[in-house]
């Protein structure tokens, strides 16, 4: 059994070896499938990047009545922690969001002068709500509007929710992440799967110029595995090869693209590359390998069914 | 050894055999002669099991040849060592690694191989051509080095189908003679061609197919055909 493994191992390398122009055309052909299936995890990282940021930038606030009490506004907030929707919530006092108001109209000396002539602060506290998912804003604007014993009391100190002057913005934002990632993903689907065909079938033509040889192997005796053995051995080896190539090229690439587009993508390609690199070459030398193994396991059978 | 029990084979409209029946003994040595399209070749690829017969059966021993699983056909193809005009050999191997592919697939260890194939390229005259891979030898060499293979595992039994075909009359010579002398060791081998100097020389049993049937089968023959 080992010195069977033995042999075909060491026949399916002699055999990438010595296919020399033959085997440097297949490796680069499955380098480009591997290229594209990496380049598609860097899209989805940057997509998912730049959704992350446009979802950062959407939230809710809930304004409270000037003089509201802050025992009641922290009831409010209680009962909205326990809520799932909600990934944060942060309080901005009275006070705090008169001092805000204060420097951002620094330069602005009537609005300052006319505040100051009012003796008293006319700004109500407020709750800023982040939630884990954009979608998720509704339901929470419509949790004050239910008839549930919190809104009854809440509701006579709660100003306004910006909720509904957001709405079409948020629900816009909502949709377009939902068709990017869905549309990010089937191209991905369609790119990786006429990757796959194309060195499926260059495979296959390498072992089509190879169907006297199989016949002969077959005519000396030798057995099924002793001749499909070292086809495959030959396809994994191309399979490795161009991972290892994919993972040299995508060091400048992602350089490159690290340098000079962090700012447009939203995130250091290099960076993220560096950090999950283990991940990725992983993935990278696993579709190598299986893709060189079953595209060789499967263009080969049919030549071996035959007597 | 191989009985042919009324064995017809058609290609489409055309047959290549007609009803043949013959039968081969055992460390016979067999030319079958025939001008191009007679059937020799048909006939050679019938023992091998390369194509079914259209009707009749083909007998190696007391077994039907195309009534074997797949198994037991590459077992049965052990014993048979294969010898072609076009040598067929494996391009992407050296003349040592030809030799010992045979070897390595009927599950020889490496220290028979070892020891047998420098002994089978000597008994070729190949020794100094070792490594070299087919491209690199000469038609003669190239046919040695397929007579090498055919009988490094020690078959019952060799088919040479045309082997002198592309071949210098030098080198054909040597080529019939080392088949000779394996013949003369016990193998049974046969050999189809229309070479008539290589038959008349051989000076043994001959059959002649002409429009895929026997029409001569002389024990110690000649070549008869025009």
């Amino acid at each position: 059994m080992l010195i069977h493994a033995k042999r075909i191992i060491r026949s399916g390398w002699h055999s990438f070896v010595r296919s020399g122009f033959t085997s440097i055309a297949s490796v680069l052909i499955m380098t480009i499938t591997i290229f594209v299936i990496t380049s598609l995890i860097f899209v989805q990282a940057s997509l998912n990047a730049s959704l992350n940021d446009i979802k950062e930038k959407v939230d809710l606030t809930i304004y409270f009545i000037p003089g509201a009490e802050e025992v009641s506004i922290k009831k409010v907030e209680e009962s909205l922690v326990k809520l799932p929707e909600i990934n944060s919530i942060s309080y901005t006092s009275a006070s705090d969001a008169l001092s805000n108001f204060k420097d951002k109209h620094a330069n602005d000396y009537l609005t300052l002068q006319a505040l100051d002539e009012l003796n008293e602060n006319p700004l109500g506290a407020s709750l800023n709500i982040k939630a884990n998912d954009p979608s998720q804003y509704e339901s929470i604007a419509k949790y004050f509007e239910s008839d549930n014993a919190l809104s009854k009391g809440a509701l006579t100190i709660i100003d306004k929710i910006d909720y509904h002057q957001n709405k079409i913005v948020i629900d816009r934002l909502t949709s377009i992440i939902k068709g990017a990632k869905s549309l990010g993903f089937a191209v991905s689907l369609v790119l990786i799967i006429i990757s796959i065909i194309i060195t499926f079938n260059t495979i296959r033509l390498i072992i089509y110029m190879s169907k006297d040889e199989i016949s002969v192997m077959k005519l000396v005796g030798a057995g099924l595995k002793y001749v499909q053995g070292p086809f495959i051995v030959s396809g994994i080896l191309v399979g490795i090869s161009a991972s290892i190539l994919s993972i040299i090229i995508f060091i400048p690439i992602s350089i490159w693209l690290g340098n000079h587009m962090t700012d447009f993508i939203g995130i250091n390609l290099y960076q993220y590359y560096k950090s999950n690199f283990l991940q990725l070459f992983i993935i990278m030398l696993g579709s190598g390998i299986f893709l060189g193994g079953i595209s060789s396991f499967f263009a080969i059978s049919r030549y071996l069914r035959r007597k | 050894m191989i009985y042919f029990d009324n064995v017809t084979k058609k290609y489409k409209d055309n047959s290549s055999l007609e009803e043949v029946t013959l039968s081969i003994t055992a460390g016979e040595f067999v030319s079958i002669v025939g001008h191009s399209g007679a059937g020799k070749t048909t006939l050679t690829k019938l023992i091998l099991a390369e194509e079914a017969p259209t009707s009749g059966t083909v007998f190696f021993e007391s077994t039907d040849i195309h009534k074997l699983s797949k198994r037991d056909l590459m077992n049965f193809r052990r014993k048979v060592g294969v010898v072609f005009q076009d040598f067929r050999l494996l391009q992407g191997k050296t003349a040592y690694e030809n030799i010992s592919f045979a070897m390595e697939a009927t599950g020889k260890s490496d220290e028979d191989i070892i020891e047998d194939v420098p002994h089978v390229l000597e008994l070729v005259d190949l020794t100094n051509r070792a490594f070299h891979f087919p491209h690199q030898l000469s038609g003669g060499e190239k046919q040695r080095l397929a007579i090498a293979r055919a009988i490094i595992t020690q078959p019952d039994l060799i088919i040479a189908d045309e082997p002198t075909g592309n071949l210098d009359p030098t080198n054909a010579a040597e080529v019939i003679n080392i088949l000779k002398k394996i013949n003369s060791l016990g193998t049974t081998v046969i050999l189809t061609t229309h070479n008539k100097g290589i038959v008349d020389q051989i000076n043994k049993r001959v059959i002649t197919l002409e429009n895929g049937r026997i029409i001569r089968d002389d024990k110690e023959g000649k070549y008869m055909l025009k």
